[in-house]
This record gives structure tokens, sequence and C-alpha cells, in this order.
């Protein structure tokens, strides 16, 4: 019942394309989004995205609060249509075609769930449009899967956020969909019970080999789940790749800020020498490898994030090769159980963050002390000067 | 100590939950005794034609009500338009309610307000005027049912039209994007979500339409030609004395009412 042989249909053609009604098609069903922008009246939600979701995978679309996510989603889902560009789905162009002929299903930020229908009836809604047989069983069956059996003829009104957040998940799952687009499905979940359904999320994805693409705010959410992700700000992809990926080697300052905690400290590359680059740093010249810079000439952010960062007595003894920056003066050290946070006052008036592991190892130091900054070279990471070093630093807490 | 002051919070307490209560019942005691004289005065046994006082309790306006001459032709008149108004104004009015939420278009401002002011004129110029309307058309010889129920029609809607586009604006329009979403087509979704959603505001507004039309007296009477509806029939009859049996009536309409009051309430409470 698949059809995996390419068929091209135009904008507004009458039929559904692919699979709509049927199971993942084996290959070749990439989500891909070429140059779209929508602009309301005159404000740019989303400008001349780019992007492709390989078939199957997990893609987290991560960014602060108004930068488009929900756009983006509603522009594949059918629901807005984009001002220009054009989006394919297994390589069909379904820029313009109606939401119920797209073989893709949205779990809703704000789950809109029908009032009027039971649970049941809600999750088989989309079975019951599509006319397909073994409705009962099949809803029986996920709704064992989501835990809600029990509930089955409740209203949505009778049911808790994180209970109605299920149920959104289940109406939209139930369908099969090649993509199933999730806008924050876990944001009113608490922490316990988001960590478990982020695993068994993970473990659908896996089981049905779905296309999830996955918006959310919450960093560490999009970094333990997904395969690829994207940091979205202001309407643009600032950066996308694996998480370890992107956590390693951000490429601007907004994804340095936005994705962790990073200090960006004032340089200048004063030269190359074999495969390092020499940056001068107020007065500290420091080795990068090169093929950590973003720039590699002029004046760069010298970045360094603050777990990596080790806090010293000066002039004691090093076990490897470290870049160091000596001078600072601790301001404020707190104690958080696994680790303890320094800040220290660098001689140029900088504070930055370094982050100690409690393992006992380390000395403990107290405001005031004097100390020394040392990291390992090939930590260190450079990006464009000409950025705001402070952008995505406002970043939305967890909770 | 304690104790006086928990003595004291106690009776405050007390009268503060009695005294609410008392004047609660006070209200709907003024609220309901006009219902109450109504039915008490269908069990009427006048002495006399003009009898307004409680003569002796009798079944005999329950066994005979058509027994006064023309009333319940005038009944079934108001009936008749009452319906035909009802579905008129609740079709016209859900069509327009749907127009001004869901659409955009030019003049549309305009409309919303248009809208509002056949229920803010006063129904004596609504009447009058729609007299002249009708016999500068020419249809002073033929004033009767039709004319009566293009003027129901016309006041109904507005109520219709604010009625319903309340419950349209209050209904988010993300539930409509999930049926799309769940493969239900343009009429699927309506079919499923919106009308199901929006269907209270239009069973209000047919409730609020037929109550409107059944008790019009002003704008009725000014173009009826010849033709006579039960709240004509009762302002007639009370020039020569009021029969007993148009509390038999109200007593009637009163139940009917009640029940499907009550009848919505239990659904309402049996869906959750
Ligand atoms: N219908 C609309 N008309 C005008 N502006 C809109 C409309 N929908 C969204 N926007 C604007 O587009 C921007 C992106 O909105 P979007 O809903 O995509 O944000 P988001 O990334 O999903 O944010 P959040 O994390 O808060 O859900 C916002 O600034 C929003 O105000
Ligand atoms: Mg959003």
């Amino acid at each position: 019942m698949t059809d995996t042989s390419p068929r091209t249909t135009g904008p507004g053609a009458g039929e559904a394309v692919g699979a709509a009604s049927g199971n993942a098609v084996a290959g070749g069903a990439d989500l891909v989004l070429t140059g779209v922008t929508k602009r309301f009246t005159d404000f740019v939600a989303v400008d001349n995205l780019d992007l492709t979701v390989p078939q199957g995978s997990f893609f987290a679309l991560l960014g602060p609060s108004g930068c488009g996510k929900t756009t983006t989603l509603r522009m594949v889902a059918g629901l807005e249509t984009p001002t220009e560009g054009e989006i394919r789905l297994a390589g069909q162009d379904i820029t313009h075609l109606k939401p119920y002929r797209r073989p893709v299903n949205t779990v809703f930020q704000s789950y809109a769930l029908f009032p009027h229908l039971t649970i049941f009836e809600n999750v088989a809604f989309g079975l019951r449009r599509q006319g397909k047989p073994d409705v009962d069983a099949a809803v029986a069956a996920m709704l064992d899967l989501v835990e809600l059996s029990d509930l089955a003829s409740r209203r949505p009104a009778q049911l808790s956020g994180g209970q109605q957040q299920r149920v959104a998940l289940a109406r939209a799952l139930i369908n099969r969909p090649q993509v199933l687009l999730l806008d924050e499905p876990l944001g009113a979940l608490d922490l316990k019970l988001r960590r478990q359904m982020q695993i068994e999320l993970k473990r659908i994805q896996t089981d049905v080999g779905i296309t999830f693409v996955h918006v959310t705010h919450d960093q560490e959410e999009a970094m333990t789940m997904a395969d690829t992700v994207a940091v979205m700000n202001r309407g643009v992809i600032e950066q996308m790749g694996a998480p370890m990926d992107l956590y390693e080697h951000p490429m601007t300052t907004f994804v340095a800020n936005f994705l962790g905690q990073s200090n960006l400290i004032g340089g200048r590359v004063l030269g190359s020498d074999g495969a390092d680059l020499e940056v001068e740093v107020h007065g500290t010249r420091l080795r990068v490898p090169r093929s950590r810079g973003a720039q590699d000439t002029g004046e760069v952010w010298v970045g360094i994030r603050p777990e990596k960062v080790q806090v010293c007595a000066p002039g004691s003894a090093d076990d490897g090769p470290r870049s160091r920056l000596a001078g600072g003066v601790i301001t404020d050290a707190s104690f958080i159980g696994v680790s303890t946070q320094y800040l220290a006052r660098m001689p140029w008036g900088q504070e930055l963050m370094a982050f100690e592991q409690n393992t006992g190892a380390h000395e403990q130091f107290r405001v005031g002390d004097h100390v020394e900054l040392r990291w390992v070279p090939e930590h260190t990471f450079l990006l464009d000067a000409d950025q705001d070093a402070n952008a995505g630093v406002e970043r939305v807490d967890e909770g | 100590m304690t104790t006086v002051a928990s003595g004291r919070s106690s009776i405050g307490k007390w009268i503060g939950d009695h005294l609410i209560m008392g004047i609660g019942l006070l209200v709907l005691l003024y609220m309901f005794t006009p219902i109450f004289i109504v039915v008490l005065m269908s069990f009427n046994d006048p002495a006399s034609r003009i009898g307004y006082s409680f003569d002796g309790f009798t079944l005999h306006n329950w066994l005979n009500p058509c027994e006064p001459n023309g009333m319940c032709d005038a009944v079934v008149l108001s009936v008749q338009i009452g319906l035909a108004a009802t579905l008129g104004a609740t079709f016209l009015g859900t069509l327009m309610a749907f127009a001004l939420v869901r659409h955009r278009f030019r003049g549309r401002a305009v409309a919303n307000v248009f809208t509002f002011l056949p229920m803010a004129s006063p129904e004596i110029v609504m009447g009058s005027s729609l007299l002249a309307l009708f016999v500068t058309a020419g249809f002073a010889g033929v004033l009767g049912f039709w004319t009566i129920l293009v003027a129901h029609i016309m006041f109904c809607l507005s109520f219709v039209v604010v009625t319903v586009k309340a419950r349209l604006a209050g209904l988010d329009p993300r539930l409509e994007q999930a049926a799309m979403d769940l493969y239900a087509n343009e009429w699927q979704t309506f079919r499923r979500v919106t009308l199901p959603l929006v269907f209270p505001g239009i069973l209000a507004a047919a409730l609020l339409s037929f109550s409107l039309s059944f008790d019009d007296f002003i704008i009725t009477n000014l173009n009826s030609g010849q033709a006579v509806t039960f709240p004509m029939y009762v302002w007639g009859a009370n020039q020569r004395g009021i029969p007993p049996q148009i509390n038999v009536i109200g007593t009637a309409m009163f139940l009917i009412a009640l029940i499907t009051v009550l009848a919505g309430e239990l659904g309402r409470r049996r869906r959750g």
C-alpha cells in the first residue's frame, strides 16, 4: 500500500501526497525547506530558512520565545502559507497543499483537544476521517501506550495538563504520519514526568521510525533527545548539527551562550604557527588549534566553556599543556552540591566563570583569593568579533 | 477569650450565610410572584367577567382551554409565526455571524454596527416604519401572517447574530486547524468540530427568537392587518375582562420553558 514511486504533485492537485494514509515510506522521505520566508504584514517571523530533516530522524528546533519555531512548524503542517520558498516532502512539493492532504500531524503547543469529544474519540478522530478499519483496537492500543486507557471515556476538561498533553500526542501519533511535528509537547509537565515522557518519546520514535520535528526551548531536552539540533534565532537558523558538535563547536556567540554558557573574551589573532593560531588576549598569548576557529584573522572572541576552566593557585604545577590567564581574583564562589561555581575578576575587569566538579581533587577557593585560570588549549574556540558577546545570554530558564 | 472570639465569628458567619440566603430567596420571590399568580389564576372560577380576584378553585379552565372565542386560533397563529420566524432568523443569523467573525471583508465593521441597530431602536418606531414600507410597497391589502413573519425575522435576526457571534468568537481557531491537520476536509471540520461547538449558541439563539416572536405585541399589532396573535388577543380581551384560560396558556408556556431549560441542563450535566 505504500507508494515509493516519485509522483509530481503540483500545488492544489487533488490527491494526497505519497502514503498520506500509510506507513512511512522507506528511504528518501526527507523533509526539505528551501528559502522559506514568512512575513506577517511587516514582521518577518521566518527569514529565508533552509532546512533538511532526514527521514526517520529526531530533529529538534531550539530557540528563544518568538524566534519563529511555531511558525515554521505551521508552514510544514499547512496551517500557514509561506510568503516565499518551497517545502518538499519525499521529493514532492507540498508548499500549497491543504493540511488534510499532508502526511503530517501536529502536537499543538496548546494541545487543541476537541472539548466536545471523549478522549477515545479525540484519539480516533484522524483514523475515522481517513476511513480506516479497526479504529477501536488501534485507539485502545494507543491509549495503552500513553497510559490513558482508564480515562478513555472522559472529556479533555476532566484531565490534568500532563494527561491532556499525552492525549494530544496519542491523537497525532496514531495516524503514523511521515512527519510528526511536536510543538513543545512536554512544556506543561513537571520535571519527573517530563524526563519520563522524553524517554518514552524517544523510544516511540525509534520504534516507529517516524520523522520527529520537535520544537522546544529547553536545551537539555533538545540535546538529550535529538539526532540533530537546529538553533533558531529571530527567524533564522544560527547553527545546526549533532548535539555534541553544536555544544563543542559553537559558530556564533548566540549558540555559545544559548546552548550552555560560555566565557567570551576579546582577543586578536596574531598569526599562525602550523596547526595552531596564536591569539593575544589582554596581553597574554594563547594557542588555539586552527580547527577551533570560526574566524582565523583579526579581532575575535576567544571562547571557553566554564566547566572546562580549572581554577588554580598561581604558580601551581600542570599535568599537561594548558592555556592560562593569570591575575584573577575570586569574586564569588557558590557551592551547588555537585560543583562549585566561581566568578573570577580578571585584570581587564571582566568576570569569567569556572565550574569545578566537587571531586575533592581540587583546592577550594574563597572570595578574594588570587587565582590563575587554565584550560586545555583544544577546548578554546574562536568566534567573529563583530557579534554581540551577550547574544542569547538571557535564555529562558527551565521549568 | 478564644471562645468569645470564635463565638462571635461563628455568629457573624451564621448571619453572613443566612442573610445572603434570605436576600436571595426574597429576590426569587419577587421574580416568581407574578408567575405564581398566573398559575393560581389558571384555576380560578371567576364570579364575574371582570374578576381579577380568586373566587374559587376549578379545573374547568384546564379542561376547556379553547372555550374563549378565537383564543386558541390566536395561540396557533402565534406558535406558527414563532416557529417560522425562529427557523428563518436562526438560519440567516447564523450565516451572518459566521461571515462577520470568520471573514475579513470590506465594510465588516459597518455591518457589525448595523446588526446592532434594530436592537437599539424603539419597537414602536420600527413597527410604524415597517408598516409604511409594506404600504408603499403595495402590501397594504395582504397584511397578515406573511408581513408579521417578515417583521419578526427582522427583529430576531440581530439577537441571533449577537448570540452566535459571541459563541463563535470564543471558539479557538486552533481546534479547527487541529481537525484539518487530522485529515478532516472543510466540510468534515465544520460538521465534526465547528458546528457541535457552536451549537449551544445556535440553540440559545433559537429559543430567544421564539420567545421574542411569541410575545411581541407592538410591531405585530402595527403590521397584522386582520390577523390576531396571542398577545393581541390578550390585549383585546383585557378591554372586556380577561378569561381565565389565558392564564392556562401562560402557565403552559411557562412549563414548556421550564422543561426545556431543565432538559438542557440535564443534557449538559450528562455530557460532563
Ligand atoms: N498571525 C500572526 N500575526 C503576526 N505576527 C505573528 C503571527 N504569528 C506569529 N507572529 C509573530 O511571529 C514571531 C514568531 O512566532 P512563533 O509563534 O513562531 O514563535 P515561537 O518561536 O514558537 O515562540 P514560543 O517559544 O514562545 O512559542 C513572534 O514574534 C510572533 O509575534
Ligand atoms: Mg511556539
